[in-house]
Protein backbone atom coordinates (compact mmCIF):
# COMPACT_ATOMS: atom_id res chain seq x y z
CA UNK A 1 0.00 0.00 0.00
CA UNK A 2 2.61 2.24 1.21
CA UNK A 3 4.65 1.60 -2.67
CA UNK A 4 1.53 2.11 -4.20
CA UNK A 5 1.10 5.53 -2.91
CA UNK A 6 4.76 6.09 -3.04
CA UNK A 7 4.18 5.63 -7.09
CA UNK A 8 1.09 7.43 -7.38
CA UNK A 9 3.20 10.79 -5.92
CA UNK A 10 5.50 9.89 -8.83
CA UNK A 11 2.53 9.71 -11.35
CA UNK A 12 1.34 13.35 -9.35
CA UNK A 13 4.68 14.91 -9.62
CA UNK A 14 5.34 14.33 -12.75
CA UNK A 15 2.04 15.45 -13.86
CA UNK A 16 2.68 19.15 -12.17
CA UNK A 17 6.01 19.14 -13.84
CA UNK A 18 4.54 18.41 -17.27
CA UNK A 19 0.97 20.50 -17.25
CA UNK A 20 0.36 21.51 -13.86
CA UNK A 21 3.19 23.99 -12.93
CA UNK A 22 3.06 25.93 -16.83
CA UNK A 23 2.00 29.57 -16.69
CA UNK A 24 -1.44 29.34 -18.79
CA UNK A 25 -2.56 26.43 -16.68
CA UNK A 26 -1.70 29.28 -13.37
CA UNK A 27 -3.43 31.33 -14.88
CA UNK A 28 -6.14 29.86 -15.84
CA UNK A 29 -6.63 28.78 -12.57
CA UNK A 30 -6.27 32.65 -11.02
CA UNK A 31 -8.27 33.59 -13.66
CA UNK A 32 -11.85 32.77 -13.00
CA UNK A 33 -11.90 33.38 -9.05
CA UNK A 34 -10.30 36.66 -9.28
CA UNK A 35 -12.64 37.45 -11.93
CA UNK A 36 -15.72 36.51 -9.74
CA UNK A 37 -14.50 38.64 -6.86
CA UNK A 38 -14.43 41.66 -8.97
CA UNK A 39 -17.64 40.93 -10.22
CA UNK A 40 -19.40 40.96 -6.92
CA UNK A 41 -17.36 43.42 -5.21
CA UNK A 42 -18.69 45.78 -7.82
CA UNK A 43 -22.32 44.39 -7.65
CA UNK A 44 -22.57 44.18 -3.93
CA UNK A 45 -19.37 45.61 -2.34
CA UNK A 46 -21.29 44.89 1.29
CA UNK A 47 -22.47 41.55 0.77
CA UNK A 48 -19.12 40.28 -0.62
CA UNK A 49 -18.28 38.09 2.88
CA UNK A 50 -21.34 36.27 2.03
CA UNK A 51 -19.82 34.66 -1.32
CA UNK A 52 -16.45 34.16 -0.34
CA UNK A 53 -17.11 30.22 0.83
CA UNK A 54 -18.57 29.77 -2.23
CA UNK A 55 -15.80 31.78 -4.34
CA UNK A 56 -13.14 29.02 -2.51
CA UNK A 57 -15.19 26.16 -3.46
CA UNK A 58 -15.28 27.79 -7.15
CA UNK A 59 -11.90 28.09 -7.24
CA UNK A 60 -10.97 24.02 -5.94
CA UNK A 61 -13.75 22.92 -8.55
CA UNK A 62 -12.20 24.77 -11.09
CA UNK A 63 -8.64 24.48 -10.79
CA UNK A 64 -9.27 20.79 -9.76
CA UNK A 65 -11.00 19.83 -12.83
CA UNK A 66 -9.11 22.03 -15.53
CA UNK A 67 -7.00 19.41 -16.34
CA UNK A 68 -7.89 16.45 -14.41
CA UNK A 69 -10.78 15.86 -16.88
CA UNK A 70 -8.40 16.12 -20.01
CA UNK A 71 -5.18 14.28 -18.58
CA UNK A 72 -5.67 10.68 -19.47
CA UNK A 73 -7.74 11.31 -22.82
CA UNK A 74 -4.76 13.67 -23.81
CA UNK A 75 -2.36 11.13 -23.00
CA UNK A 76 -4.06 8.54 -24.24
CA UNK A 77 -4.01 9.79 -27.98
CA UNK A 78 0.12 10.72 -27.66
CA UNK A 79 0.51 7.26 -26.86
CA UNK A 80 1.88 8.37 -22.80
CA UNK A 81 -0.79 6.36 -21.12
CA UNK A 82 0.95 3.16 -22.74
CA UNK A 83 3.91 3.92 -20.53
CA UNK A 84 2.02 3.85 -17.10
CA UNK A 85 0.30 0.73 -18.25
CA UNK A 86 3.79 -1.11 -19.13
CA UNK A 87 4.95 -0.38 -15.83
CA UNK A 88 4.16 -2.61 -12.80
CA UNK A 89 1.41 -0.29 -11.93
CA UNK A 90 -2.34 -1.23 -10.97
CA UNK A 91 -5.11 0.58 -12.49
CA UNK A 92 -5.44 1.76 -8.91
CA UNK A 93 -2.50 3.55 -8.35
CA UNK A 94 -2.57 4.90 -11.67
CA UNK A 95 -6.32 6.61 -11.50
CA UNK A 96 -4.72 7.80 -7.75
CA UNK A 97 -1.34 9.69 -9.32
CA UNK A 98 -3.51 11.30 -11.83
CA UNK A 99 -5.95 12.83 -9.18
CA UNK A 100 -3.08 13.28 -6.92
CA UNK A 101 -1.82 15.60 -9.02
CA UNK A 102 -4.87 17.64 -9.92
CA UNK A 103 -5.72 17.69 -6.17
CA UNK A 104 -2.54 19.48 -5.35
CA UNK A 105 -2.87 21.91 -7.97
CA UNK A 106 -6.15 22.49 -6.98
CA UNK A 107 -5.38 23.18 -3.63
CA UNK A 108 -2.58 24.97 -4.60
CA UNK A 109 -4.32 27.70 -6.27
CA UNK A 110 -7.28 27.48 -3.63
CA UNK A 111 -4.40 28.23 -1.28
CA UNK A 112 -3.71 30.85 -3.01
CA UNK A 113 -6.56 32.82 -3.32
CA UNK A 114 -7.72 31.98 0.30
CA UNK A 115 -4.56 33.47 1.56
CA UNK A 116 -5.89 36.40 -0.06
CA UNK A 117 -9.37 36.93 1.06
CA UNK A 118 -9.84 36.12 4.15
CA UNK A 119 -7.67 38.83 5.68
CA UNK A 120 -8.92 41.28 2.32
CA UNK A 121 -12.53 40.25 4.55
CA UNK A 122 -11.85 40.68 7.46
CA UNK A 123 -12.96 36.79 8.02
CA UNK A 124 -10.90 34.44 10.34
CA UNK A 125 -11.18 30.64 9.70
CA UNK A 126 -13.04 28.66 12.78
CA UNK A 127 -12.74 24.87 12.87
CA UNK A 128 -8.98 25.20 11.43
CA UNK A 129 -8.57 20.95 10.75
CA UNK A 130 -12.26 20.91 9.71
CA UNK A 131 -11.06 23.58 7.03
CA UNK A 132 -7.98 22.00 6.25
CA UNK A 133 -9.92 18.65 5.77
CA UNK A 134 -13.27 20.20 3.31
CA UNK A 135 -9.71 21.72 1.02
CA UNK A 136 -8.28 18.38 0.87
CA UNK A 137 -12.03 16.15 0.33
CA UNK A 138 -13.32 18.52 -1.98
CA UNK A 139 -9.92 18.68 -4.05
CA UNK A 140 -10.18 15.11 -3.81
CA UNK A 141 -13.85 14.63 -5.47
CA UNK A 142 -13.61 17.34 -7.62
CA UNK A 143 -10.46 16.02 -9.17
CA UNK A 144 -11.46 12.73 -9.80
CA UNK A 145 -14.86 14.17 -11.11
CA UNK A 146 -12.65 15.66 -13.53
CA UNK A 147 -10.87 11.83 -14.09
CA UNK A 148 -14.41 10.24 -14.05
CA UNK A 149 -15.04 12.41 -17.40
CA UNK A 150 -11.59 12.13 -18.44
CA UNK A 151 -11.52 8.44 -18.81
CA UNK A 152 -15.04 8.27 -19.96
CA UNK A 153 -14.42 9.69 -22.86
CA UNK A 154 -12.75 9.05 -26.34
CA UNK A 155 -11.79 12.92 -27.34
CA UNK A 156 -9.95 15.48 -25.40
CA UNK A 157 -12.75 18.14 -27.20
CA UNK A 158 -15.23 15.75 -25.76
CA UNK A 159 -13.80 15.81 -22.65
CA UNK A 160 -13.96 19.98 -22.05
CA UNK A 161 -17.67 20.07 -23.07
CA UNK A 162 -18.78 17.35 -20.92
CA UNK A 163 -16.48 18.82 -17.88
CA UNK A 164 -18.42 22.23 -18.23
CA UNK A 165 -21.43 20.73 -18.55
CA UNK A 166 -20.90 19.31 -14.93
CA UNK A 167 -19.43 22.55 -13.87
CA UNK A 168 -21.30 25.46 -14.89
CA UNK A 169 -24.72 24.18 -13.24
CA UNK A 170 -22.73 23.70 -10.00
CA UNK A 171 -22.12 27.57 -9.93
CA UNK A 172 -26.00 27.94 -9.83
CA UNK A 173 -26.68 24.99 -8.05
CA UNK A 174 -24.31 24.34 -5.33
CA UNK A 175 -25.43 27.31 -3.01
CA UNK A 176 -22.47 29.57 -3.65
CA UNK A 177 -24.71 32.68 -4.70
CA UNK A 178 -27.87 31.64 -3.38
CA UNK A 179 -28.53 29.52 -0.56
CA UNK A 180 -29.83 25.84 -1.31
CA UNK A 181 -33.11 25.42 1.17
CA UNK A 182 -34.01 28.76 -1.09
CA UNK A 183 -34.59 27.71 -4.53
CA UNK A 184 -37.80 26.50 -5.93
CA UNK A 185 -38.30 22.26 -5.72
CA UNK A 186 -36.56 20.39 -7.98
CA UNK A 187 -33.59 21.90 -7.68
CA UNK A 188 -32.07 21.34 -4.17
CA UNK A 189 -32.95 17.83 -4.72
CA UNK A 190 -29.85 18.32 -7.50
CA UNK A 191 -28.24 20.81 -4.94
CA UNK A 192 -27.87 17.45 -2.74
CA UNK A 193 -26.61 14.87 -5.47
CA UNK A 194 -23.03 17.62 -5.78
CA UNK A 195 -20.07 17.61 -4.00
CA UNK A 196 -19.41 21.29 -3.98
CA UNK A 197 -22.81 22.32 -2.45
CA UNK A 198 -20.93 19.89 0.75
CA UNK A 199 -17.88 22.03 0.18
CA UNK A 200 -19.29 25.46 0.59
CA UNK A 201 -21.85 24.44 3.26
CA UNK A 202 -18.23 23.11 5.00
CA UNK A 203 -16.65 26.28 4.14
CA UNK A 204 -19.78 28.53 5.77
CA UNK A 205 -18.98 27.06 8.70
CA UNK A 206 -15.84 27.13 8.98
CA UNK A 207 -15.48 31.28 8.10
CA UNK A 208 -19.23 32.98 8.34
CA UNK A 209 -21.47 33.30 11.58
CA UNK A 210 -25.26 31.90 10.71
CA UNK A 211 -26.94 28.97 10.37
CA UNK A 212 -25.81 26.66 7.36
CA UNK A 213 -27.56 24.08 5.58
CA UNK A 214 -26.06 21.21 7.34
CA UNK A 215 -23.16 19.61 10.22
CA UNK A 216 -19.97 20.04 10.01
CA UNK A 217 -19.24 16.70 10.46
CA UNK A 218 -21.72 15.51 7.95
CA UNK A 219 -20.11 18.02 5.00
CA UNK A 220 -17.23 16.08 5.96
CA UNK A 221 -18.58 12.53 5.79
CA UNK A 222 -20.18 13.25 2.82
CA UNK A 223 -17.48 14.71 0.98
CA UNK A 224 -15.69 11.57 1.53
CA UNK A 225 -18.29 9.37 0.66
CA UNK A 226 -18.32 11.31 -2.87
CA UNK A 227 -14.66 10.71 -2.68
CA UNK A 228 -14.81 7.15 -2.90
CA UNK A 229 -18.05 6.58 -4.49
CA UNK A 230 -16.12 8.61 -7.21
CA UNK A 231 -13.39 6.79 -6.74
CA UNK A 232 -14.96 3.38 -7.51
CA UNK A 233 -16.51 4.43 -10.56
CA UNK A 234 -13.87 5.79 -12.86
CA UNK A 235 -11.60 3.24 -11.40
CA UNK A 236 -14.65 0.80 -13.07
CA UNK A 237 -14.78 2.77 -16.24
CA UNK A 238 -11.19 3.10 -16.66
CA UNK A 239 -10.51 -0.79 -16.07
CA UNK A 240 -13.24 -1.14 -18.88
CA UNK A 241 -12.10 0.87 -21.10
CA UNK A 242 -8.71 0.34 -21.07
CA UNK A 243 -9.54 -3.41 -22.07
CA UNK A 244 -11.94 -1.41 -24.75
CA UNK A 245 -8.99 0.16 -26.36
CA UNK A 246 -5.89 -1.86 -26.07
CA UNK B 1 18.24 -23.22 -21.59
CA UNK B 2 14.37 -22.95 -20.91
CA UNK B 3 11.74 -21.48 -22.25
CA UNK B 4 11.26 -17.94 -20.95
CA UNK B 5 8.35 -17.39 -22.62
CA UNK B 6 5.25 -19.83 -23.47
CA UNK B 7 2.77 -18.83 -25.64
CA UNK B 8 -0.43 -21.35 -25.73
CA UNK B 9 -3.13 -21.18 -28.16
CA UNK B 10 -3.45 -17.40 -28.10
CA UNK B 11 -6.06 -15.95 -30.28
CA UNK B 12 -7.28 -12.25 -30.70
CA UNK B 13 -10.73 -11.15 -31.68
CA UNK B 14 -11.58 -6.92 -32.41
CA UNK B 15 -14.72 -7.55 -32.75
CA UNK B 16 -15.79 -10.12 -35.94
CA UNK B 17 -11.76 -9.25 -37.17
CA UNK B 18 -9.65 -12.11 -36.34
CA UNK B 19 -6.29 -10.71 -35.06
CA UNK B 20 -4.50 -13.67 -33.72
CA UNK B 21 -5.49 -17.36 -34.92
CA UNK B 22 -4.72 -19.08 -32.13
CA UNK B 23 -0.69 -19.34 -32.26
CA UNK B 24 1.62 -21.27 -29.83
CA UNK B 25 5.24 -20.98 -29.53
CA UNK B 26 7.78 -20.71 -27.31
CA UNK B 27 10.97 -18.48 -26.58
CA UNK B 28 14.23 -19.46 -25.16
CA UNK B 29 16.37 -17.82 -22.39
CA UNK B 30 19.00 -15.37 -23.95
CA UNK B 31 17.79 -15.56 -27.90
CA UNK B 32 16.35 -12.90 -30.06
CA UNK B 33 13.32 -14.33 -31.14
CA UNK B 34 11.53 -12.59 -34.49
CA UNK B 35 8.02 -11.99 -35.65
CA UNK B 36 8.63 -11.82 -39.17
CA UNK B 37 5.39 -10.61 -41.09
CA UNK B 38 3.72 -7.64 -43.56
CA UNK B 39 1.82 -5.32 -41.49
CA UNK B 40 -1.11 -6.48 -40.48
CA UNK B 41 -0.32 -10.01 -39.68
CA UNK B 42 -1.13 -9.83 -35.92
CA UNK B 43 3.04 -8.86 -34.83
CA UNK B 44 1.91 -6.06 -32.33
CA UNK B 45 -1.28 -7.66 -31.16
CA UNK B 46 1.03 -10.62 -30.03
CA UNK B 47 3.31 -8.63 -28.65
CA UNK B 48 0.42 -6.40 -26.45
CA UNK B 49 -0.64 -10.03 -25.33
CA UNK B 50 2.09 -11.00 -23.93
CA UNK B 51 3.08 -8.17 -22.10
CA UNK B 52 -0.61 -7.76 -20.35
CA UNK B 53 -1.66 -4.80 -22.75
CA UNK B 54 -4.19 -6.81 -24.36
CA UNK B 55 -6.50 -9.34 -23.25
CA UNK B 56 -6.42 -12.83 -25.24
CA UNK B 57 -9.59 -14.07 -26.32
CA UNK B 58 -8.91 -17.14 -25.66
CA UNK B 59 -5.28 -19.16 -24.62
CA UNK B 60 -2.62 -17.57 -22.80
CA UNK B 61 0.89 -17.22 -22.52
CA UNK B 62 3.14 -17.34 -19.30
CA UNK B 63 6.22 -14.95 -19.29
CA UNK B 64 9.22 -16.08 -17.19
CA UNK B 65 6.64 -18.03 -15.29
CA UNK B 66 3.92 -15.57 -14.77
CA UNK B 67 0.72 -15.97 -17.04
CA UNK B 68 -0.03 -12.94 -18.68
CA UNK B 69 -3.58 -12.64 -17.94
CA UNK B 70 -3.76 -13.31 -14.00
CA UNK B 71 -0.44 -12.25 -13.04
CA UNK B 72 0.35 -8.54 -15.34
CA UNK B 73 1.92 -6.78 -12.56
CA UNK B 74 5.03 -9.38 -12.38
CA UNK B 75 5.27 -9.86 -16.24
CA UNK B 76 5.44 -6.19 -16.36
CA UNK B 77 8.29 -6.07 -13.85
CA UNK B 78 9.97 -8.67 -15.98
CA UNK B 79 10.01 -7.29 -19.00
CA UNK B 80 10.50 -3.88 -21.00
CA UNK B 81 8.69 -3.14 -24.10
CA UNK B 82 9.43 -0.43 -26.83
CA UNK B 83 6.49 0.17 -28.51
CA UNK B 84 6.52 1.16 -32.29
CA UNK B 85 5.83 4.69 -31.72
CA UNK B 86 8.62 6.36 -29.23
CA UNK B 87 6.46 7.47 -26.39
CA UNK B 88 8.40 9.15 -23.81
CA UNK B 89 6.85 12.14 -22.24
CA UNK B 90 7.63 15.44 -24.49
CA UNK B 91 7.93 17.99 -22.17
CA UNK B 92 10.70 15.76 -20.12
CA UNK B 93 14.15 16.00 -20.81
CA UNK B 94 15.67 12.61 -21.25
CA UNK B 95 17.40 12.31 -17.63
CA UNK B 96 14.06 13.07 -16.51
CA UNK B 97 12.48 10.83 -18.23
CA UNK B 98 14.55 7.89 -17.34
CA UNK B 99 14.39 9.17 -13.71
CA UNK B 100 10.64 9.06 -14.22
CA UNK B 101 10.71 5.37 -15.32
CA UNK B 102 12.86 4.41 -12.63
CA UNK B 103 10.32 5.71 -10.14
CA UNK B 104 7.53 3.84 -11.93
CA UNK B 105 9.50 0.87 -11.45
CA UNK B 106 10.24 1.04 -7.76
CA UNK B 107 14.21 1.42 -8.06
CA UNK B 108 15.37 2.56 -5.06
CA UNK B 109 16.30 6.42 -4.32
CA UNK B 110 19.98 6.38 -4.43
CA UNK B 111 20.43 3.95 -7.44
CA UNK B 112 17.63 5.87 -9.92
CA UNK B 113 20.00 8.56 -11.35
CA UNK B 114 23.05 6.41 -11.65
CA UNK B 115 20.83 3.94 -13.79
CA UNK B 116 20.39 6.92 -15.80
CA UNK B 117 23.52 7.90 -16.29
CA UNK B 118 25.04 5.00 -17.55
CA UNK B 119 21.93 4.17 -19.90
CA UNK B 120 22.64 7.78 -21.42
CA UNK B 121 26.24 6.59 -22.10
CA UNK B 122 25.61 2.92 -23.30
CA UNK B 123 23.41 4.62 -25.49
CA UNK B 124 25.21 7.58 -26.82
CA UNK B 125 22.89 10.02 -25.29
CA UNK B 126 25.04 11.84 -22.72
CA UNK B 127 25.17 15.08 -24.35
CA UNK B 128 21.06 15.16 -25.13
CA UNK B 129 20.61 14.40 -21.27
CA UNK B 130 19.15 18.19 -20.71
CA UNK B 131 17.40 18.07 -23.77
CA UNK B 132 13.07 17.57 -24.02
CA UNK B 133 12.13 14.50 -25.34
CA UNK B 134 10.48 16.23 -27.90
CA UNK B 135 13.52 17.82 -29.03
CA UNK B 136 15.34 14.93 -29.80
CA UNK B 137 15.60 13.28 -33.59
CA UNK B 138 13.44 10.35 -34.20
CA UNK B 139 16.94 8.70 -34.04
CA UNK B 140 17.74 9.32 -30.65
CA UNK B 141 14.24 9.31 -29.65
CA UNK B 142 13.84 5.33 -30.32
CA UNK B 143 17.21 4.79 -28.71
CA UNK B 144 16.08 7.06 -25.23
CA UNK B 145 12.72 4.98 -25.26
CA UNK B 146 14.98 1.72 -25.47
CA UNK B 147 16.79 2.93 -22.63
CA UNK B 148 13.96 3.71 -21.02
CA UNK B 149 12.80 0.03 -20.97
CA UNK B 150 16.00 -0.75 -19.74
CA UNK B 151 16.10 1.03 -16.81
CA UNK B 152 14.89 -1.45 -14.58
CA UNK B 153 17.30 -4.77 -15.57
CA UNK B 154 14.47 -6.63 -17.45
CA UNK B 155 14.50 -10.23 -18.37
CA UNK B 156 12.97 -9.90 -21.20
CA UNK B 157 13.50 -6.58 -24.27
CA UNK B 158 10.17 -6.91 -26.43
CA UNK B 159 10.63 -4.36 -29.33
CA UNK B 160 8.15 -3.71 -31.68
CA UNK B 161 9.41 -2.41 -35.19
CA UNK B 162 11.91 -1.32 -33.54
CA UNK B 163 14.17 0.27 -36.59
CA UNK B 164 10.80 1.73 -39.05
CA UNK B 165 10.64 5.25 -39.58
CA UNK B 166 15.14 5.26 -38.72
CA UNK B 167 17.59 6.66 -41.57
CA UNK B 168 19.83 4.15 -42.31
CA UNK B 169 22.59 5.16 -39.95
CA UNK B 170 19.93 5.05 -36.72
CA UNK B 171 18.84 1.80 -37.97
CA UNK B 172 22.58 0.72 -38.29
CA UNK B 173 23.18 2.20 -34.79
CA UNK B 174 20.23 0.54 -33.61
CA UNK B 175 20.77 -2.72 -34.23
CA UNK B 176 24.11 -2.67 -32.92
CA UNK B 177 22.38 -1.73 -29.45
CA UNK B 178 19.81 -4.82 -29.93
CA UNK B 179 22.88 -7.63 -30.71
CA UNK B 180 25.12 -5.51 -27.80
CA UNK B 181 22.15 -6.55 -25.30
CA UNK B 182 21.69 -9.72 -26.57
CA UNK B 183 25.76 -10.46 -25.87
CA UNK B 184 24.80 -8.97 -22.20
CA UNK B 185 22.20 -12.03 -21.54
CA UNK B 186 19.34 -10.17 -22.90
CA UNK B 187 16.04 -12.52 -24.39
CA UNK B 188 14.87 -10.38 -27.43
CA UNK B 189 11.54 -10.55 -28.66
CA UNK B 190 11.25 -8.42 -31.85
CA UNK B 191 8.94 -7.60 -34.71
CA UNK B 192 9.91 -6.68 -38.04
CA UNK B 193 8.47 -6.43 -41.92
CA UNK B 194 11.71 -6.20 -42.83
CA UNK B 195 13.29 -9.69 -43.94
CA UNK B 196 17.02 -8.42 -43.75
CA UNK B 197 16.58 -7.38 -40.04
CA UNK B 198 14.82 -10.55 -38.83
CA UNK B 199 17.87 -12.33 -40.78
CA UNK B 200 20.71 -10.46 -38.88
CA UNK B 201 19.27 -10.03 -36.01
CA UNK B 202 17.67 -12.91 -35.06
CA UNK B 203 18.23 -16.14 -33.69
CA UNK B 204 15.01 -17.76 -34.34
CA UNK B 205 12.30 -16.41 -36.41
CA UNK B 206 8.68 -17.10 -36.57
CA UNK B 207 6.71 -15.62 -39.89
CA UNK B 208 3.33 -14.83 -39.05
CA UNK B 209 0.86 -13.91 -42.02
CA UNK B 210 -3.19 -13.22 -41.69
CA UNK B 211 -2.75 -13.64 -37.64
CA UNK B 212 -1.15 -17.40 -38.38
CA UNK B 213 2.34 -18.40 -37.81
CA UNK B 214 3.36 -20.14 -40.55
CA UNK B 215 6.88 -21.88 -39.50
CA UNK B 216 9.22 -21.28 -36.39
CA UNK B 217 12.42 -21.88 -37.00
CA UNK B 218 15.92 -20.19 -37.55
CA UNK B 219 16.66 -18.60 -40.56
CA UNK B 220 19.29 -21.13 -41.66
CA UNK B 221 16.56 -23.70 -41.60
CA UNK B 222 13.77 -21.50 -43.35
CA UNK B 223 17.13 -20.96 -46.13
CA UNK B 224 16.99 -24.51 -46.13
CA UNK B 225 13.94 -25.28 -46.92
CA UNK B 226 14.74 -23.58 -50.60
CA UNK B 227 17.88 -25.68 -51.32
CA UNK B 228 16.30 -27.14 -53.70
CA UNK B 229 15.36 -24.28 -55.65
CA UNK B 230 18.83 -22.22 -57.33
CA UNK B 231 18.91 -19.03 -59.20
CA UNK B 232 21.44 -19.06 -62.56
CA UNK B 233 22.30 -15.02 -63.09
CA UNK B 234 23.34 -14.10 -66.10
CA UNK B 235 24.85 -11.09 -66.85
CA UNK B 236 24.60 -9.21 -70.65
CA UNK B 237 25.75 -6.49 -72.34
CA UNK B 238 22.20 -5.48 -73.60
CA UNK B 239 19.29 -7.71 -72.97
CA UNK B 240 17.36 -8.75 -76.66
CA UNK B 241 14.18 -7.25 -77.05
CA UNK B 242 11.07 -9.63 -75.69
CA UNK B 243 13.80 -12.25 -74.36
CA UNK B 244 11.52 -13.85 -72.80
CA UNK B 245 9.03 -15.42 -75.78
CA UNK B 246 12.56 -15.90 -77.34
CA UNK B 247 13.85 -18.49 -74.83
CA UNK B 248 13.59 -21.90 -75.68
CA UNK B 249 10.59 -23.62 -73.40
CA UNK B 250 13.76 -25.55 -70.99
CA UNK B 251 11.76 -28.29 -68.82
CA UNK B 252 12.37 -27.25 -65.51
CA UNK B 253 12.63 -23.03 -65.50
CA UNK B 254 10.51 -21.97 -62.73
CA UNK B 255 10.51 -18.58 -63.37
CA UNK B 256 12.47 -15.98 -65.15
CA UNK B 257 13.11 -12.19 -63.77
CA UNK B 258 14.63 -9.67 -66.06
CA UNK B 259 16.59 -6.94 -64.10
CA UNK B 260 18.06 -4.40 -66.84
CA UNK B 261 21.82 -6.59 -68.30
CA UNK B 262 20.78 -9.49 -65.75
CA UNK B 263 18.84 -12.44 -66.10
CA UNK B 264 17.87 -14.51 -63.47
CA UNK B 265 16.10 -18.10 -64.26
CA UNK B 266 14.73 -19.62 -61.22
CA UNK B 267 15.24 -23.66 -60.97
CA UNK B 268 15.43 -26.57 -59.40
CA UNK B 269 17.42 -28.51 -62.14
CA UNK B 270 20.43 -26.32 -63.23
CA UNK B 271 22.77 -28.90 -64.22
CA UNK B 272 20.45 -29.69 -67.41
CA UNK B 273 19.17 -25.80 -67.65
CA UNK B 274 22.38 -24.23 -67.79
CA UNK B 275 23.70 -24.95 -71.27
CA UNK B 276 20.16 -24.76 -73.67
CA UNK B 277 19.98 -20.90 -72.08
CA UNK B 278 23.08 -20.41 -72.83
CA UNK B 279 22.84 -21.84 -76.20
CA UNK B 280 19.72 -19.73 -76.84
CA UNK B 281 21.04 -16.63 -75.45
CA UNK B 282 24.01 -16.59 -77.67
CA UNK B 283 21.43 -17.55 -80.52
CA UNK B 284 19.93 -14.32 -80.22
CA UNK B 285 22.92 -12.36 -80.21
CA UNK B 286 23.24 -11.40 -76.53
CA UNK B 287 26.48 -11.41 -75.36
CA UNK B 288 27.15 -12.94 -72.36
CA UNK B 289 29.55 -11.13 -69.48
CA UNK B 290 28.79 -12.93 -66.33
CA UNK B 291 27.55 -16.50 -65.25
CA UNK B 292 26.16 -16.74 -61.67
CA UNK B 293 24.45 -19.14 -59.33
CA UNK B 294 22.57 -17.49 -56.37
CA UNK B 295 21.97 -19.36 -52.96
CA UNK B 296 17.86 -18.56 -52.28
CA UNK B 297 17.89 -16.09 -49.33
CA UNK B 298 15.59 -15.63 -46.67
CA UNK B 299 13.52 -13.54 -48.65
CA UNK B 300 13.11 -16.56 -51.08
CA UNK B 301 12.18 -18.74 -48.44
CA UNK B 302 9.28 -16.10 -47.23
CA UNK B 303 7.91 -15.91 -50.21
CA UNK B 304 7.53 -19.64 -51.09
CA UNK B 305 6.56 -20.04 -47.51
CA UNK B 306 3.42 -17.22 -47.57
CA UNK B 307 3.01 -16.09 -50.80
CA UNK B 308 3.29 -13.09 -50.21
CA UNK B 309 5.05 -10.94 -52.64
CA UNK B 310 8.07 -9.61 -50.46
CA UNK B 311 7.31 -6.37 -52.34
CA UNK B 312 4.91 -6.07 -49.12
CA UNK B 313 7.62 -6.35 -46.60
CA UNK B 314 9.13 -3.28 -47.87
CA UNK B 315 5.99 -0.80 -46.84
CA UNK B 316 6.28 0.84 -43.45
CA UNK B 317 3.04 1.17 -41.66
CA UNK B 318 2.42 5.12 -40.60
CA UNK B 319 3.65 5.61 -36.83
CA UNK B 320 0.92 6.58 -35.11
CA UNK B 321 1.30 8.23 -31.37
CA UNK B 322 2.57 12.43 -30.99
CA UNK B 323 6.17 11.62 -30.26
CA UNK B 324 7.51 11.43 -33.09
CA UNK B 325 8.99 13.89 -35.64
Amino acid sequence: MREEIKRSYFIAKKDMGAYYLKPPLISWGLMLPIVFVFAFYFRNPAGIKEVVPGLIGLTLLFSCTSMAAIVITFEKRIGALERLLLAPLNFRTILLGKALGSTLFGLMVAVFITLILIPLMGLSVKHFWAFVLIFILSGLAFSLLGILISVGVKEVFEAMTMSNFFRFPMIFLCGVFFPVPSMPFPLPILSYLLPLTYTVDGLRHCLLEGIPMMPLFLDLLILLGFVVLIFALSLSIFKRRIRQDF
Amino acid sequence: MGALIQVKDITKFYGPTLAVDHISFSVKEGEVFGFLGPNGAGKTTTIRMMVGLTQPSSGTAWVDGHNVTKETVEVKKTIGLVPEASNLYGELTSLENLIYQAELYGIARKERKDRALRLLEEFGLKEHQDKPFQKLSRGLKRRLTIAAALIHHPKILFLDEPTTGLDVMSARGLRKLILDSKKKGLTIFLTTHYIPEAETLCDRIAIIVQGKIRVVDTPENIRDQMKEAEVLEIGLDRTPEDLKSKLPSVDGIDKIVIDENRVRFHTRRLDQVASPIIRSLEGHGAKIKSINTLSPSLEDAFVKITGLDSELMKIDKPVKGGSES
